[in-house]
C-alpha cells in the first residue's frame, strides 16, 4: 500500500483514534450496566430482590446470636438485618477480624435460592478505615435511633 | 527547631518556584531575555531547598519528635527504625511533602543537565514545572503543613496502621510517587513546546529519559504493590480492580503510549500533536490517581485523611492544570505541523495501533474507576468489579499483543506483510498449538485464560525474533530494552493466565496433626504456638508441607496483633518453587478448638512479578543505551570543538 498524503493521514489517525475511543466508551457502558455489582441493604433486597446469581453487595447489622458454624468449621451462616428486614447470609471461609454480632458487615456475593451467598466479608477494618457503604449505614442507623428514642 | 526550618525552607522554595515562573513568563517576551539566564540557577536552588525541608521531616520522625502533630499522629517511640522512616510518607501531610520534593529535585536536574532543547522551549518547560509545583506548594502550605507542633508534646505517639507496618511501605510509595511525578516533567515539556511551538524530535529526545525513567518507577511500583497485596491481605489475590490500583495503572497505560509514541516523534518525525497530548494525559492520569487516593473520595488502607477541604483543593488543581493544557493543546494543536508519513504496514502504523488501544483500556479502566462516584452522585451505590474489567480490557488487550509481536518486526515507514511471514508463522503456529491442546486437554479453562496461555509463549519467542541475525553483542541496548520488556509482558501475562486457571485452594478447619492434600502439595498441621515480635504478638502455626511425596519443608503462617495503635493482621507464609508458590494463612480458632486454615497452590504465579520486573529491566536498558549514547555524543561534539578551537589558533 502507498503511503498516502500527510494531510489525509493525519485525518484517518483522528478518525481512527476517536472511533476506537467512542467504540471502549460505548462498550464500558454497556458493560458497566449490566455487568456492576449494586449495593442493597436487606429490606430493598427483599422487596425487590436481583436476579439470581447476578454479582451485588450486601450491607447491614450482623443479629446477634445468629451466626451458626457448619460442621466442617469454615462455613458460616448468619442473619443480616436492618431492622425492618432479614436476610440469611451464607459463607465459606476466614472471617475479618472485627466480624462480630451485632456489628456491621459488607458483603460482596450473590442471592442463590432464599440465601445470599458471600464470597469476601468486608468488616470494620479499625476505627480509621471503614467500608464506606457501611459509614453511611451507621449515619442513618443513628438518625434512626435518635428518631426512636425522642 | 528543626521543624520550623523545615516550614521555612518550604516557603523559600514555594517563593523561589514563583519566581521561576514569573521569570519564565518575562524571559518568554521579545525585551525580557536577560531574565532567563535566571532561571535554570533558580529551578536548582528550588530542588535543593524541598530537599532540604524533606529531610528535616525525616528526621523529626527518626527522633519521634512527639511536639509536632504528624508525628505524634502518626508515629510510635517504640517502632522499629525502618518503620519510623517509612512513617515519613505513610500519612497524607509527609506523602504530599515527598510529591513536591520529587517535582522540585526532578525539575532541579532538568535544569542541570538538559543542554540540546532549544533555549526557550527549556525555559517555558521549567516556567511549566514551577507552575504545577506551585499549586502542590499551596496545597501543602495552607491545607496540609507537615511541620504543625502541637501546644502541648504529646506523651506517647498514635503509632502507624499494621497493615502499613511492612517493609514494602518503606519502598512502594516513593517508587509510584516518583513514577507519578517524573510524568509531571513529561507534561512540562509537552507544555513548553507547545508554547515555543516547538514540537519536534529535540522535544522527544529531551522527553524520552523522563518517561522511560517515570515509566520504569511506576511499572516497579505497580509490581511490588500487587506482590505486596497478595502477601499481606491474605486473601490470594494478586490484583483486585481496587480504585487504588486503577489509580496506579491508568498513568502506567498513558505513559507506555506515551513512551511508544516519544520513539516515533524522536527517531522519526511523526506524530507530534499525539505525543504531546499523550504528554498531558500522562501526568493528568497521575492527578486523577492523586485525586482519587487522597481525596478521601474512597475509602481504602491508602486514604489517609478523609478530609473534604484537601479533596476539593486536589480537584481544583486537578482543573486548573488539566483544563489549562488541554486549553493550551487546543489553541496550539492546529499550528504543530504533521510530521513524516508512513504507509498502513510500518512498525509506526503497529505502534499508532498499540497506542491507541492502550489508549482504549486507559479508557476502561477510568470509567470503570469512576463510574461508582458518578452513580453514587445519583443516589445509587453500585461497585465495579473484575466481571467488568476483565473482559471488556482484555478485547483491547487481545489485539494489542497480537500486533506487539509483530510490530518490531516491521520496518519503519514503508513494509511489506510477506517479507516476515516465517517469524510470524512459528510463534504463531506454537500459540495456535497451545491453544489447541488447552481445549482438548483442559476444557474446563475459561476463554481469557486459554488465550493469555496460548497468546504468551508465541509472543515470548516473536518479541526475540527482532535479535535474529544481529550481532547479539552490537545489538544497541534500546533494542535489549525492548526485547526484555517485551518478554517480560508475555512472562507477567503467563503467570496470570496460570494463576487464573491452574489454582487450587482448601479450606479446612484442622487440629494438630491432621493434614490435606492441595494439588501436589500435602501441608499438615503440627501445632500452634505464641510467639513476640518487636512490637508484635502473634499465634504462630507451624505446617509441614510436602510437594509430590518429598521432604517436608516447615511453613509459619500468623495471626498478629499489634499494640500500637491496636490492630491485627494476618501474616501469611509462602513456598516459592519453580513451579508455582504455595499459600497458606492461618484463620481463627473454632469452638471445638479447630484451626481455620486456608491454602492454594497457585501454579507459576511468581511469573507475575518476575514478568514485571524485566518490564521494568527493559525499561533500564534502554535508558542505560539512551543516555551512554547521549554521553558519548557530548563527548564527541566536545572533541570537534576542541580540535577546532586548536586549528583556529
Amino acid at each position: 500500500m502507498s503511503a498516502i498524503k500527510p494531510k489525509h493521514q493525519r485525518l484517518v489517525l483522528l478518525v481512527v483514534a476517536l472511533a476506537v475511543l467512542i467504540g471502549a466508551g460505548l462498550l464500558a457502558a454497556y458493560a458497566l450496566s449490566t455487568q456492576a455489582s449494586y449495593f442493597y441493604v436487606p429490606s430493598d433486597l427483599v422487596a425487590k430482590p436481583p436476579e439470581q446469581g447476578r454479582a451485588v453487595r450486601l450491607g447491614g447489622m450482623v443479629e446477634r446470636g445468629s451466626i451458626k458454624t457448619m460442621p466442617d468449621g469454615v462455613t458460616i451462616n448468619f442473619m443480616v438485618g436492618d431492622g425492618k428486614a432479614r436476610v440469611p447470609v451464607r459463607f465459606r471461609g476466614i472471617t475479618p477480624e472485627l466480624f462480630v454480632e451485632g456489628s456491621g458487615v459488607v458483603a460482596e456475593g450473590r442471592m442463590e435460592g432464599p440465601t445470599f451467598v458471600a464470597d469476601n466479608l468486608l468488616a470494620k477494618h479499625d476505627e480509621k478505615y471503614v467500608p464506606r457503604e457501611m459509614k453511611d449505614m451507621s449515619k442513618a442507623q443513628a438518625k434512626a435511633v435518635i428518631a426512636e428514642t425522642k | 527547631m528543626i521543624a520550623e526550618i523545615g516550614l521555612a525552607v518550604l516557603w523559600m522554595a514555594a517563593a523561589l518556584a514563583a519566581l521561576q515562573l514569573i521569570a519564565g513568563i518575562i524571559a518568554l517576551r521579545p525585551k525580557g531575555a536577560q531574565l532567563g539566564t535566571l532561571v535554570r540557577p533558580v529551578a536548582v536552588m528550588q530542588g535543593v531547598l524541598v530537599a532540604l525541608a524533606f529531610a528535616a521531616l525525616v528526621t523529626l520522625f527518626l527522633t519521634t519528635d512527639l511536639s509536632v502533630k504528624l508525628v505524634a499522629d502518626n508515629s510510635h517511640s517504640a517502632k522499629p527504625f525502618i518503620f519510623k522512616l517509612a512513617g515519613t510518607w505513610g500519612n497524607h501531610e509527609g506523602s504530599m511533602l515527598m510529591w513536591v520534593t520529587i517535582m522540585a529535585v526532578a525539575g532541579g536536574i532538568v535544569a542541570l543537565v538538559e543542554k540540546r532543547l532549544r533555549e526557550d522551549t527549556l525555559i517555558a518547560t521549567l516556567a511549566g514545572q514551577a507552575f504545577v509545583s506551585l499549586g502542590f506548594y499551596a496545597f501543602l502550605l495552607l491545607a496540609s503543613n507537615p511541620f504543625e507542633r502541637l501546644p502541648e508534646p504529646a506523651p506517647e505517639g498514635a503509632g502507624l496502621n499494621p497493615l502499613l507496618q511492612d517493609v514494602g511501605l518503606a519502598f512502594h510509595p516513593p517508587t509510584l510517587y516518583v513514577g507519578y511525578v517524573g510524568l509531571s516533567i513529561a507534561f512540562s515539556f509537552a507544555v513548553g513546546a507547545l508554547v515555543t511551538r516547538d514540537v519536534g524530535p529535540a522535544f522527544a529526545r529531551a522527553m524520552r529519559p523522563w518517561v522511560l525513567g517515570a515509566w520504569i518507577f511506576l511499572t516497579l511500583g505497580i509490581t511490588a504493590g500487587s506482590y505486596w497485596a497478595y502477601y499481606t491481605l491474605g486473601w490470594g489475590g494478586w490484583w483486585f480492580w481496587d480504585p487504588v490500583e486503577n489509580a496506579s495503572l491508568m498513568p502506567w497505560l498513558a505513559a507506555t503510549a506515551l513512551l511508544h509514541s516519544c520513539s516515533v516523534l524522536a527517531s522519526r518525525n511523526a506524530l507530534r500533536a499525539w505525543t504531546v497530548m499523550l504528554g498531558v494525559v500522562a501526568f493528568s492520569m497521575s492527578m486523577v490517581g492523586t485525586f482519587l487516593v487522597r481525596s478521601g473520595i474512597l475509602t481504602s488502607v491508602h486514604a489517609f485523611a478523609v478530609d473534604p477541604e484537601r479533596g476539593s483543593f486536589i480537584l481544583a488543581l486537578l482543573a486548573i492544570y488539566i483544563g489549562g493544557a488541554l486549553t493550551l493543546f487546543g489553541l496550539r494543536a492546529s499550528t504543530v505541523t504533521e510530521g513524516a508519513r508512513f504507509s498502513f504496514v510500518s512498525r509506526e502504523a503497529a505502534l499508532v495501533f498499540n497506542n491507541v488501544m492502550l489508549c482504549g483500556i486507559l479508557g476502561i479502566v477510568l470509567l470503570g474507576t469512576l463510574y461508582p462516584l458518578l452513580t453514587e452522585a445519583m443516589g445509587v451505590k453500585v461497585s465495579v468489579g473484575p466481571p467488568y474489567f476483565n473482559p471488556v480490557s482484555a478485547i483491547f488487550a487481545i489485539p494489542m499483543m497480537l500486533v506487539m509481536a509483530v510490530g518490531p518486526l516491521l520496518r519503519w515507514r514503508q513494509d511489506k506483510a510477506g517479507r516476515i511471514t516465517w517469524p510470524v508463522a512459528i510463534p504463531a503456529l506454537i500459540s495456535a498449538a497451545v491453544l489447541l491442546g488447552i481445549v482438548l486437554l483442559a476444557p474446563r479453562v475459561s476463554l481469557l485464560s486459554a488465550l493469555g496461555l496460548a497468546i504468551a509463549p508465541g509472543l515470548a519467542l516473536a518479541s526475540m525474533m527482532p535479535l535474529r541475525g544481529r550481532k547479539l553483542r552490537r545489538t544497541p541496548l534500546a533494542t535489549w530494552g525492548m526485547v526484555v520488556a517485551h518478554v517480560g509482558i508475555a512472562v507477567a501475562l503467563f503467570g496470570m493466565a496460570s494463576e487464573s486457571a491452574f489454582s487450587t485452594e482448601k479450606l479446612a478447619a484442622m487440629n494438630p496433626g491432621d493434614s490435606q492434600q492441595v494439588g501436589p502439595w500435602r501441608v499438615t498441621l503440627q501445632g500452634i504456638a505464641p510467639v513476640a515480635g518487636q512490637n508484635w504478638t502473634a499465634l504462630d502455626a507451624t505446617v509441614a508441607a510436602s510437594y509430590d511425596g518429598g521432604e517436608p519443608t516447615m511453613l509459619h503462617p500468623q495471626a498478629r496483633t499489634f499494640a500500637n495503635p491496636p490492630g491485627n493482621r494476618t501474616e501469611s507464609a509462602l513456598k516459592t518453587r519453580w513451579n508455582g508458590q504455595l499459600y497458606t494463612v492461618l484463620g481463627e480458632e473454632g469452638e471445638d478448638g479447630r484451626w481455620q486454615m486456608r491454602f492454594w497452590w497457585k501454579p507459576f504465579v511468581p511469573m507475575i512479578w518476575y514478568g514485571g520486573a524485566l518490564i521494568a529491566l527493559g525499561g533500564l536498558l534502554a535508558l542505560l543505551g539512551r543516555v551512554s549514547s547521549e554521553v558519548r555524543r557530548l563527548v564527541a561534539t566536545g572533541k570537534i570543538a576542541y580540535r577546532r578551537e586548536r586549528q583556529g589558533r
